[in-house]
């Protein structure tokens, strides 16, 4: 890796320097620099996301026409299951906490590394071993999962493919984004820089943080809950089987009291990246902080109590369904809070279109449309309308990619500069995010409609009636994957060839801009002590 | 700088006990399942349950208590410097995680040698109710015994190192926090007994 930055003078390379921290593989893959560590998350889970992204677009090829276009029944669902099992569990779950939480959690409290440096190597190779396995499902046993990434049951024990490595593979994923989440928490109340109060925290670490409690909390539930669907296969104990005293709802139940939680393991990071983005680039304070921040701990609660609302159609009490849909509304209004304070920091604010920040302002709206068409979901008589259509397949990827999936492509614009100390083409940037913005909209836009038409998701074929928007959705997904190839290969040539980028390019105010790009071994040279707010520019020289 | 002036005991600490709590929720998921499948089948859970062995049930509590104030001496042994006492109680610890896992072996493979296992022939004759009840106390109790050979091996690792006098007066957090986790695997099994062998 060293030879590519031989441009640069030796001394400036920071943590990247072969001289400072070691060069050659192993000083990477056995580092315990919390930085370094972030840059393995990277490029791993940039090139699984790449993999998705080329089965997504897989999909959308074989829907672009009725009938059989690409691929038949048996490969269609394996490729849906394998799209969704690697977005959800080695994307956008690990995505920015594994990758940016690492990167700049320490700096941002003044810190020289986690609590754990050993424990959050063992992360990340847990982290590439439970991804090996859930890759390797494809190829040994009975051939690839066809489960869907929800692996329900009954289908899950009954199917001949390979869904124990796969689960095993989600199992030992789980226990990495365990790791993580109990290394930031400690992390985040152990190792403050003097003067780094709660209130002065970045918002971005306060996002990490609520986020590392549901990590913590709601992870080992999926840990049993994927440990059973072994078991179950391979003593067919019959814990989710009638004949045998079981209840298949029972699987969904558990399943979603993970896995509703875990869209705010996917989000709220996303919006802490958000937050941080808005001040600097609107060169004002944050409107309404502690808002924002206690919003971060109030989503995580109530997140943690609406797993109902995924089985309005399975099977539940009237009862149990209408709290289910209150608690779901409930749960829109901290999310409403941040969006509301964001907006507020934008008013009069001297607002600046950089790459990030228009990265962060499309996340506002497309989290927006995602977070709406969600409350039509959880609104029980609508829900059954829709439940099962692709208005749920794009309700879910306006927040997940509209909202994580931007907010990473904006802390990959906003941070790269700072972690290698050089700088992409920002005219490029702007060109893909614009691209990339148009590409998801007819795309998943699209898929709304014809949701609401009646489209059934995760069936390979469609009445022809669906075909004109199909073929929409289609060409759309063209124009993103066009968006993306531009974005990374900009962000990669930046990476290696950039211009200089200097301390402090964007003017921010938090303690990572304070330190050389990229940032030395262990961050600062001397303990800071920090004297004022995350978003105080004025207080930083920087207004 | 020496890797003790690093150490943080009071973060060590927290973490050890956030890694508690996601063992517990990870039990968690099987004390929901049985609670559901309780209220489900009160009569078959009374009926199957009654068919478990007190006298090994209540022997292995009192094992696991004994050991857990065995472990609690052993982390005030340490503090006081008294190296003798402590390997002596720690490997008294270790002698009760073996001696459980015996009981258990025993309790298992009676109820194997009958054919009551998943899937074995005696209980697929049974109702509904009952298989669940035996599914879940096989699992559960396995996750738990599974639990039980982990926190011996993390005790055999402690006694190597204080035995070694890597683990002494001024440095024992890992003591500490193996101790915890074997209080830990005594908590659970506090909500298993009852729950399977005593109050159906």
């Amino acid at each position: 890796m060293s030879s590519y930055f031989d441009t640069a003078p030796r001394s400036a390379r920071g943590f990247l320097d072969s001289g400072e921290s070691g060069g050659g593989l192993l000083s990477w893959i056995f580092s315990t620099d919390h930085k370094r560590i972030g840059l393995l998350y990277l490029s791993a889970i940039v090139c699984l996301f790449l993999i998705g992204v080329l089965l997504g677009l897989l999909i959308r090829l074989e829907l672009i026409a009725p009938g059989e276009t690409l691929m038949g029944a048996q490969t269609y669902n394996a490729v849906f299951t394998l799209h969704g099992v690697i977005m959800i569990f080695l994307f956008i779950i690990p995505g920015i906490p594994a990758v940016f939480g690492n990167l700049m959690l320490p700096i941002q409290i003044g810190a020289r590394d986690v609590a754990f440096p050993r424990l959050n190597l063992l992360s990340w190779w847990l982290y590439m071993l439970g991804g090996a396995m859930a890759i390797s499902a494809l190829f040994s046993g009975g051939g690839p999962p066809d489960t869907g990434w929800t692996f329900y049951v009954p289908f899950s024990l009954e199917t001949t493919t390979n869904v124990s490595m796969a689960a095993l593979g989600v199992f030992v994923l789980g226990f990495s984004s365990i790791l993580t989440g109990l290394n930031f928490i400690v992390t985040v109340h152990r190792l403050r820089a003097e003067g780094m109060t709660w209130t002065r925290l970045p918002l971005f670490v306060w996002s990490l943080y609520a986020t590392a409690w549901v990590q913590v909390l709601a992870t080992p539930i999926l840990g049993i809950t994927v440990v059973l669907i072994i078991l179950e296969r391979i003593f067919s104990t019959g814990l989710f089987d009638p004949t045998r005293g079981g209840d298949p709802i029972m699987y969904q139940h558990l399943f979603w009291i993970y896995s509703h939680p875990a869209v705010y393991i996917m989000v709220l990071p996303g919006m802490g990246v958000v937050s941080d983005i808005i001040p600097v680039f609107s060169r004002k304070p944050i409107f309404g902080y502690m808002a924002i921040a206690l919003s971060s701990l109030a989503i995580a609660a109530f997140g943690s109590l609406v797993w109902g609302h995924h089985m309005f159609t399975s099977g539940m009490s009237d009862m149990a369904i209408l709290v289910f849909s209150l608690l779901t509304f409930i749960v829109a209004i901290p999310s409403a809070i941040k969006v509301f304070n964001w907006v507020a920091t934008l008013y009069k604010g001297s607002i600046h279109l950089d790459p990030p920040m228009l990265f962060a302002l499309s996340f506002i709206l497309l989290f927006s449309i995602g977070g709406l068409t969600g409350l039509v979901l959880g609104a029980a008589a609508t829900d059954i309308h829709v439940h099962d259509t692709y208005f749920v397949v794009a309700h879910f990827h306006y927040v997940m990619f509209g909202g994580t999936g931007f907010a990473f492509f904006a802390a990959l614009h906003f941070w790269l500069p700072k972690v290698f100390g050089r700088m992409y083409d920002r005219k490029i940037a702007n060109l893909s995010w614009g691209i990339l913005f148009v590409g998801f909209n007819i795309l998943y836009f699209s898929m709304m409609v014809v949701g609401l038409r009646g489209m059934p998701r995760r069936y390979y074929d469609y009445v022809p009636e669906f075909t004109v928007l199909n073929v929409m959705a289609t060409v759309g997904s063209w124009i993103l994957a066009a968006g993306l190839f531009l974005m990374f290969a900009n962000l990669l040539r930046g990476m290696l060839r950039g211009a200089p980028a200097g301390d402090n390019p964007w003017r921010a105010a938090t303690l990572e801009w304070s330190i050389p790009s990229p940032p030395p071994a262990e961050n600062f040279a001397a303990d800071p002590v920090v004297t004022r707010g995350p978003y105080d520019f004025k207080g930083a020289g920087l207004s | 700088m020496s890797e003790a002036a690093h150490k943080d005991y009071t973060g060590a600490k927290l973490g050890m006990w956030l890694f508690l709590f996601t063992e517990l929720i990870l039990f968690g998921g099987l004390f929901i399942l049985y609670a559901v499948y309780l209220h489900r089948y009160p009569a078959e859970f009374a009926a199957a349950g009654s068919e478990l062995n007190e006298v090994f049930g209540a022997a292995n509590t009192l094992l696991l208590l004994s050991s857990s104030l065995a472990i609690a001496l052993a982390t005030s042994a340490i503090q006081r410097g008294a190296k003798g006492r402590t390997l002596w109680l720690v490997g008294a610890t270790i002698a009760s995680a073996l001696i459980f896992m015996v009981n258990k072996y025993v309790e298992w493979s009676a109820k194997i040698g009958h054919g009551l296992y998943p899937d074995g022939p005696a209980m697929l004759e049974r109702p509904p109710g009952e298989i669940a009840f035996f599914s879940l106390y096989y699992i559960t109790t396995g996750l738990h015994g599974l639990h039980v050979l982990i926190g011996g091996a993390l005790l055999v690792w402690v006694w190597l190192r204080v035995a070694a006098d890597a683990i002494h007066a001024e440095d024992y957090v890992a003591l500490e926090n193996s101790g915890l986790y074997w209080h830990l695997v005594d908590l659970v099994w506090i909500f298993i007994f009852p729950l399977y062998y005593l109050i159906i």
